[in-house]
């Protein structure tokens, strides 16, 4: 097998002495398309922020393209998305085409300037994002499927090799929803873009992604949608009604 | 009076120009500051310069330059103690604040009580501020606002979100402890024109006012130094031709200013509604 563009070995994170992941380990191939789902504290956030450096194992180890985190220097490879800020500050005076150049940073060098060649890329990740009208607007002023739009183009904006989406649907309408998870198969299929989407939403995951990744503490199931469906051991874990509507929407 | 013997005083020059940098500064720290929801670093780490001046004057060496490696240090300590004794900032910054202020009346105490110097520190008197004053608060603005300069986007990045800033590489850690250290360096700066006590009014209020009605990032930070180096300016003038304090002067017209873009904004508001 490949080396995965995400590995993870006998991973472990404790905090202040409580184990929060045990013992997990899986690889994340190019082109996969990775449903993260569990229970609330089921450390789904904290795993992908071992992934982004956020956090340090405590055990065992995370590699991502080849580096462990903290020594990773391609941060442009990756888009992250992260859950909606608990310390947003909604009258923070920027406007959307200020935030979303912030994505591009993670490809410069010290100092990290912004060329005007730059504002093409705002440009065409705003208009990928339909928020060309809102430009220079204050993100403030957006309504709350509007802001997280932005926040998407800021991780679209490099387009990056893996995507690390942190429940991104949760403030958008049933359309922009719709029209998001268009964007992201797209983005899998056509350019092969690794995408991991955390989401507590097991309902839905099986129509959009190829993988899933099911964890309460540690690994309850790794593979792909047709293995889940059949398993057995995952019918008597979830019951059989439980799984069959995790996977009546995967085709 | 007229304005060509106003401007022809070397004090008044010298105010001045040592003023306008010092503006600037503060108004650009500020707004970053205040964003970051550490408005009140810049009074504790006053209080830290109050302490730091005791020390000088006790030991007869010049206040400034023991100031800037104690206010330094002092911001690095209100970092470390956010970061490693699991308090939020406001309480570091109360810790270290009243740590500056405890030594500075300490050491007051032992060297005799209060006097002149150290009253003209707590209130600042930027018309008798020195020609290697201005050369040093040139000096230091200029440091100060070229590392801001090659910061900034990693700075704004940081300071609009500091979780994304870090997933997209940048050393936050770093960075953080330049922003402190520059506000430390610009403290003691500020301690000349406005005071110690006086000192986190530079810092907040031309921000504030500029939230009022900038429409970006980028003119947040313009219009703060506008708004900073007019007050300045004009409470030097008024100072000199009133005969008032000048610290609390610059203090009153930036909190006038506020008020005024405040009402704009809000007139602003209404009519866009109506």
């Amino acid at each position: 097998m490949p080396l995965g563009i995400l590995s993870v070995d006998r991973l472990c994170i404790e905090y202040n002495a409580l184990e929060v992941l045990s013992d997990l380990s899986f690889d994340v191939q190019p082109g996969d398309y990775v449903g993260l789902v569990g229970p609330n504290g089921s450390g789904k956030s904290t795993l992908i922020k071992s992934f982004l450096g956020l956090i340090r194992p405590s055990k065992g180890s995370v590699s991502v393209f080849g580096s462990c985190p903290a020594e990773l220097k391609e941060w442009r490879r990756i888009g992250y998305l992260p859950q909606k800020m608990p310390s947003f500050n909604p009258h923070f005076p920027s406007t959307v085409r200020e935030i979303v150049a912030l994505g591009l940073l993670a490809g410069k060098c010290f100092p990290k300037r912004l060329k005007k060649s730059d504002a093409a890329a705002v440009d065409r990740v705003l208009e990928l994002m339909n928020i060309t009208g809102l430009a220079d607007t204050l993100i403030g002023d957006l309504s709350g499927g509007q802001q997280q739009r932005v926040f998407i183009a800021r991780a679209l904006i490099n387009e990056p090799e893996l995507l690390i989406l942190d429940e991104p649907t949760t403030a958008l309408d049933p359309e922009t929803r719709e029209s998001f998870f268009g964007l992201l198969r797209d983005l899998n299929r056509e350019k092969n873009t690794t995408v991991l989407l955390v989401t507590h939403d097991l309902g839905t995951i099986g129509e959009y992604a190829t993988k899933l990744l099911y964890i309460d503490k540690k690994i309850i199931f790794y593979g792909s949608f047709e293995d889940f469906c059949v398993s057995d051991s995952m019918a008597q874990y979830f019951g059989t009604s439980s799984q069959h509507i995790i996977c009546h929407k995967h085709h | 009076m007229d304005i060509i013997e106003f401007f022809g005083y070397g004090f008044i020059q010298r105010a001045l120009i040592a003023g306008s940098f010092i503006a600037l500064l503060c108004s650009t720290l500020g707004v970053l500051l205040v964003l970051r929801r550490l408005s009140l670093i810049g009074d504790g780490l006053a209080h830290v310069t109050f302490g730091s001046v005791a020390l000088g004057l006790v030991f007869r060496v010049y206040p400034l330059a023991l100031s800037i490696p104690v206010v330094v240090a002092s911001s690095l300590g209100i970092l470390k103690l956010t970061e490693r004794a699991r308090i939020y900032g406001d309480a570091a910054i109360g810790m270290v604040s009243s740590l500056g202020i405890a030594a500075g009346v300490l050491l007051a105490s032992v060297a005799g009580g209060f006097n002149v110097d150290l009253f003209g520190y707590l209130f600042g008197n930027i018309l008798a501020v020195s020609e290697a004053e201005v050369v040093t608060a040139i000096a230091l603005s200029l440091l100060v606002l070229l590392i801001v300069y090659f910061y900034f986007h990693e700075i704004f990045s940081i300071t609009f979100d500091e979780e994304f800033a870090k997933a997209s590489g940048i050393n936050t850690a770093r960075i953080n402890a330049i922003l402190v250290m520059l506000t430390g360096v610009t403290v003691v700066l500020t301690m000349k024109v406005v005071g110690i006590m006086l000192t986190s009014a530079l810092l907040i209020l031309p921000a504030v006012t500029s939230f009022q009605v900038a429409r970006s990032f980028r003119s947040t930070i313009i219009i703060a130094a506008v708004f900073s180096l007019l007050s300045v300016i004009s409470g030097i003038f008024l100072a000199f031709v009133l005969n008032l304090p000048a610290g609390a002067s610059i203090v009153l017209l930036n909190f006038l200013f506020f008020i005024a873009a405040f009402a704009w904004r809000n007139l602003r508001g209404k009519r866009n509604s109506s």
